[in-house]
Parts: structure tokens; C-alpha cells; sequence
């Protein structure tokens, strides 16, 4: 991807995380706290985002390749896995506690640069740690 | 209480924004845009450039929030403790790698390819995440 064209994306996507309200975490926690005063709206965030990706991600799929003739990589071969799931329990318990996921927690730091940063460093730390051993060799064996 | 409410109009608008960023590009460049892998291959190689470029672009998208919106879009923000902030932080991001993906990565590109691995992502984090929130909830 050319520079400009992911400055573009990743604009577009962070003015998409405000306007939604993905990235105000009290937004998040009212939606993920169902019995506790309960905010729906959030729900409405992944529709509309799914609404425009699945055909556009269909029509690619039907294509077989990219529009600029690049490949579509496929699906990691390995199904569902301890790492997978062990993961995605990590992932729901920072997400639960703070209300930000990785999109917003960026965004944030243009808002309110210091919490954002008391987020973000751990975050970086263990996204280069947490990466499963086997799955690191293999993506260097890849590229 | 019902389940229409004002908030619903920009949730899908931003929703969809953020949709037609993955579904782009994916369909131009067969590129998956969730951010936890963005952000680790961003530190981590190989193709750190336009991947450097796009977290560019989010920060950007706050600067403007910040200098032209009316009102603050991540008040929630300042009512986070220094302790709370750091934890979760460690948790998303050791997460995000050991599962390879987030709300983005598998909430939207993943569910939208068809993943039954996302799928199960998405419905393990979800759960994980509403059961937590709600604990800290009633602790505080």
C-alpha cells in the first residue's frame, strides 16, 4: 500500500472508532455492562461495519485475487486453538476492564495523550511478546 | 427500556466508515485491516512503511476530534485509574497477538471472510468482556 493510501485508510477508520463512539471507553464499558444500564448502540457499529465489509470481502472472493493483482492470503490452516481461545479470553479481560481495544486506545492518544500512553506501551510490549512461539517461526519463514 | 436510542444513527454511519476501510482493503490490496496486527507488525516487521502510515492516519483522525469537534468523543478517558489503564493495556495486547486479532481484525475482517476461527474469537471476547466490565461495575 502506498503511503498516502494508508495515512487515507487508517483516517477514514479513526474518524469511523469517534463518530461511532468506539472510542469514548465509557461508551464501551455502557455496552458491555447488559444488566447495569445497558447502552445498545454500540451493537450498531459492527452491523453497519459488516454491512459494507461482506459483500465488498464476497466480491473479492469471487475474484480469487486482489484488484491490484496481489494475492488474498488465505486462512491460517490451523483451526480453532488453545492460543486462539486463551487469547481471546486475555483480550476480553483488558477490554472489560478499560472499555478500549487497540483502534481506539491509538486514536485516544491524540485526546488524552497520557492515559492513552499508560495503555498503549504495556499494550505494544505484549503484542510483541504474546505472538505464540510456533506461529512467529512460521510467519518469518514466510516472508 | 427500548432498544432505539439517538446513539444509533452515528454508531452505524461510523460503523460503516470503518467497514468500507477493511472491505477496501482487502478487495484493492488483500490487506487485513485489524489493528492489533497492523500495530505488531508496525514494531515488528517485515512492511513496517504504509503499516507506520496508517496508525498515522488514526492518530490524525483524533488530532482533528480534537482541534474541530464540539464536543469530547473519549471523555471516558479521565475516569480511568493509572493501575486499570496499565493492566488492560497488557491484557489487549498480549491477547490481540496470542489470538492474532481484535474487534477489527476479527470482529470485522474475519467474520466478514468467514472465519470460524474469528467467529469464535469474537463470541469468547465478547463474553469475556461484558463479564468483566459488569464485575468491575458492581465492585465500583
Amino acid at each position: 500500500m502506498k503511503p498516502v493510501s494508508a495515512l487515507f485508510a487508517g483516517l477514514i477508520f479513526g474518524l469511523g472508532l469517534l463518530i461511532s463512539g468506539m472510542a469514548d471507553p465509557a461508551r464501551v464499558l455502557a455496552f458491555l455492562t447488559p444488566l447495569q444500564g445497558w447502552d445498545p448502540a454500540l451493537a450498531f457499529v459492527m452491523g453497519g461495519a459488516l454491512a459494507v465489509a461482506v459483500p465488498l470481502f464476497a466480491l473479492a472472493r469471487r475474484r480469487g485475487k486482489a484488484l491490484d493483482g496481489g494475492i488474498l492470503p488465505d486462512l491460517p490452516r490451523h483451526g480453532v486453538n488453545r492460543a486462539l481461545v486463551g487469547g481471546s479470553i486475555l483480550f476480553g479481560l483488558g477490554w472489560g476492564l478499560a472499555g478500549i481495544c487497540p483502534g481506539p486506545g491509538i486514536v485516544g492518544l491524540a485526546l488524552h495523550p497520557m492515559p492513552a500512553l499508560a495503555f498503549l506501551v504495556p499494550m505494544a510490549i505484549g503484542l510483541v511478546l504474546g505472538q505464540p512461539r510456533k506461529e512467529r517461526a512460521a510467519a518469518k519463514k514466510i516472508h | 427500556m427500548s432498544i432505539i436510542t439517538p446513539a444509533i444513527g452515528p454508531a452505524l454511519i461510523g460503523g460503516a466508515m470503518i467497514g468500507l476501510v477493511c472491505g477496501t482493503m482487502w478487495l484493492l490490496h488483500g490487506r487485513v485491516a485489524g489493528i492489533a496486527g497492523i500495530a505488531r507488525l508496525a514494531l515488528q516487521g517485515p512492511d513496517r512503511v504504509w503499516r507506520l502510515w496508517f496508525l498515522a492516519g488514526l492518530i490524525l483522525a483524533g488530532l482533528i476530534a480534537r482541534l474541530a469537534w464540539p464536543h469530547e468523543l473519549a471523555a471516558g478517558y479521565a475516569s480511568l485509574g493509572l493501575v486499570q489503564l496499565i493492566v488492560a493495556g497488557a491484557l489487549v495486547g498480549t491477547g490481540t497477538a496470542l489470538a492474532n486479532g481484535c474487534t477489527s481484525g476479527h470482529g470485522i475482517c474475519g467474520l466478514a471472510r468467514l472465519s470460524a476461527r474469528s467467529l469464535v474469537a469474537v463470541v469468547t471476547f465478547m463474553a469475556v468482556a461484558a463479564i468483566t466490565a459488569s464485575l468491575v461495575a458492581a465492585v465500583a
